[in-house]
């Protein structure tokens, strides 16, 4: 149990996707001008994590690597993710209303993202078991919208602020984007 | 910041004689006398970092109020030369000059100018200077020197207290802590100085007295949780409070109006985030100090701490039956 901890906390703080990998920019940048959208879009993301984590694992198990298939991994990976994400999109729609206006608008967009990808790969790349890996994309997915709901609330505060003309929108928030990366490295070498 | 013009309402008016510059100066007055406890003891080289400190903030401040054309005599609401001092105060004392002039100008503009000057900036800009001079510099700005008063020499290196109780458990006594008489920042090291300079603050009103209290009241309850948890290696409550940068950070860093939350409970759990943070980094995670760390990192927080906090409206969320 320790160690699943260990790696939700590994994967939500210290080697945060977007703040030290620096993988799902652009949601991170498109979507986080509302705080409601954030958390809208940082729990689709965790969710479409936690299948990827599921489904890649189960593929790389049985069947890439008892058949020698792993240089197809990339290919594999991303039929398999984007495809199984369309399913789900549609199964939502059909049965829970609810719980499709809060993600469903977000999961197409984010299947092919490469924080998803990167999620499969480093699954893959640290041989995670499936309980490992599905607490990987769990720390990862929380990782992310902590970090999306901080900026979308940064953003929504720089909405009233003095900002130069040309350093308005988007340029101010890679500037807060970094300024937070920053804050985030006090996190490293946390649990050796 | 932009002159526009403002109409007046009809009387009652309330007039203060508060303002911008009158605040700084306060705080300034609160530093001087730990500041001046680094000079007697870090000799030259300290005042020489503090001089280059402020003038970087300054000029800097200057360029971009050019550049903006905006008045460029701002400079006289003293806010950037008490950037300039708070960044030195959290440098190691014989640190090259050129890098004190970099990290004021870091501060300044990307942590300052950039988010539309004083009162927007989201994040404390002489800490996001330190960081900054901290992952660039990381051999520099770890180079901590023996004071000149405990040796002949000038420039013996040591630890500083926190970096020996980590990697070599030697806990450094509390007197010395308490004095100052020890490596570490230019200004973080007398912990009596520091304590008066912000009692002094809390008196004044400058800064809100939940701040400090609950970040110190959060450190002392962590360090007896983490002290259960990995037997004793946390240290005394008291260790924690004198050493390294917290007496700084809680008085005079993590109290800055701009970046503090603006509601009272949201001081509260700002205070309270930091003192965890603090402790959870000094004792589980890679670095000797994260006072620095746990602050930016609550910076960033503060816009959503500020609207979950927001006091009720007399009247709100009322319904008639």
């Amino acid at each position: 149990m320790v160690e699943y901890i260990l790696i939700f906390i590994s994967a939500a703080l210290i080697n945060n996707f977007v703040l030290s990998y620096f993988l799902g920019i652009c949601p991170f940048f498109g979507v986080s001008k509302k705080t409601s959208s954030a958390v809208s879009m940082g729990l689709a993301v965790t969710f479409v994590m936690t299948i990827t984590a599921i489904v890649t694992n189960l593929l790389n198990t049985y069947f890439l690597k008892p058949f020698d298939l792993t240089y197809l991994t990339y290919v594999a990976f991303i039929l398999v993710i984007a495809s199984l994400v369309q399913v789900v999109e549609m199964f939502v729609k059909k049965t829970s209303k609810p719980l499709y206006n809060i993600l469903g608008i977000y999961l197409p967009l984010i299947t092919t993202n490469c924080a998803i990808f990167g999620l499969a790969l480093f699954g893959q790349l640290r041989d995670y078991g499936l309980m490992q890996n599905i607490f990987f994309a769990l720390g990862a997915g929380f990782g992310f919208t902590l970090a999306l709901v901080i900026m979308s609330g940064i953003r929504e505060e720089l909405e009233f602020a003095d900002v130069p003309k040309y350093f308005q929108g988007v340029p101010i928030a890679f500037l807060t984007a970094g300024s937070l990366a920053l804050a985030f490295m006090g996190f490293a070498g946390l649990i050796s | 910041m932009q002159k526009r013009k403002f109409t007046l309402a009809i009387a009652p008016h309330i007039n203060t004689q508060e303002d911008v510059s009158k605040t700084m100066l306060l705080v300034l007055y609160a530093l001087l006398p730990a500041l001046g406890w680094g000079f007697y003891v870090f000799g030259l080289p300290a005042f020489w970092l503090t001089l280059t400190c402020v003038l970087g903030a300054v000029s800097a401040e200057m360029l971009m109020q050019y550049m903006r054309k905006r008045d460029i005599w701002v400079i006289k609401d003293l806010s950037a030369v008490l950037t300039g001092i708070l960044l030195a105060m959290c440098l190691s004392p014989n640190l090259p000059l050129w890098t004190g002039f970099l990290g004021s100008w870091f501060a300044i503009i990307i942590g300052k100018a950039l988010f539309g000057g004083l009162g927007y900036n989201i994040f404390n800009p002489a800490l996001l200077g330190r960081a900054f001079l901290a992952i660039s510099f990381p051999l520099l700005m770890t180079n901590w020197t023996v004071p000149i008063i405990n040796t002949d020499l000038s420039a013996v290196t040591t630890a500083t207290p926190l970096a020996l109780s980590k990697f070599e458990h030697i806990f450094t006594s509390l007197q010395t802590l308490f004095f100052g008489m020890h490596g570490g920042c230019l200004g973080e090291t007398s912990a009596l100085f520091l304590l008066l300079g912000g009692l002094f603050l809390v008196y004044k009103k400058v800064i809100d007295f939940r701040v400090p209290l609950s970040i110190f009241t959060a450190v002392a309850l962590m360090t007896v949780l983490l002290n259960f948890f990995t037997q004793g290696q946390a240290g005394t409550i008291f260790y924690n409070f004198f050493a390294g940068g917290l007496m700084i950070g809680a008085f005079f860093m993590a109290t800055d109006l701009v970046t503090s939350p603006v509601t009272p409970f949201g001081n509260i759990v700002f205070g309270i985030g930091i003192g965890i943070i603090v402790m959870v980094i000094r004792v589980l995670g890679g670095l000797p100090e994260g006072v620095m760390f746990a602050i930016l990192f609550m910076n960033g927080l503060v816009p959503l701490i500020n609207r979950h906090t927001w006091p009720r409206r007399l009247g709100q969320g009322v319904v008639n039956k």
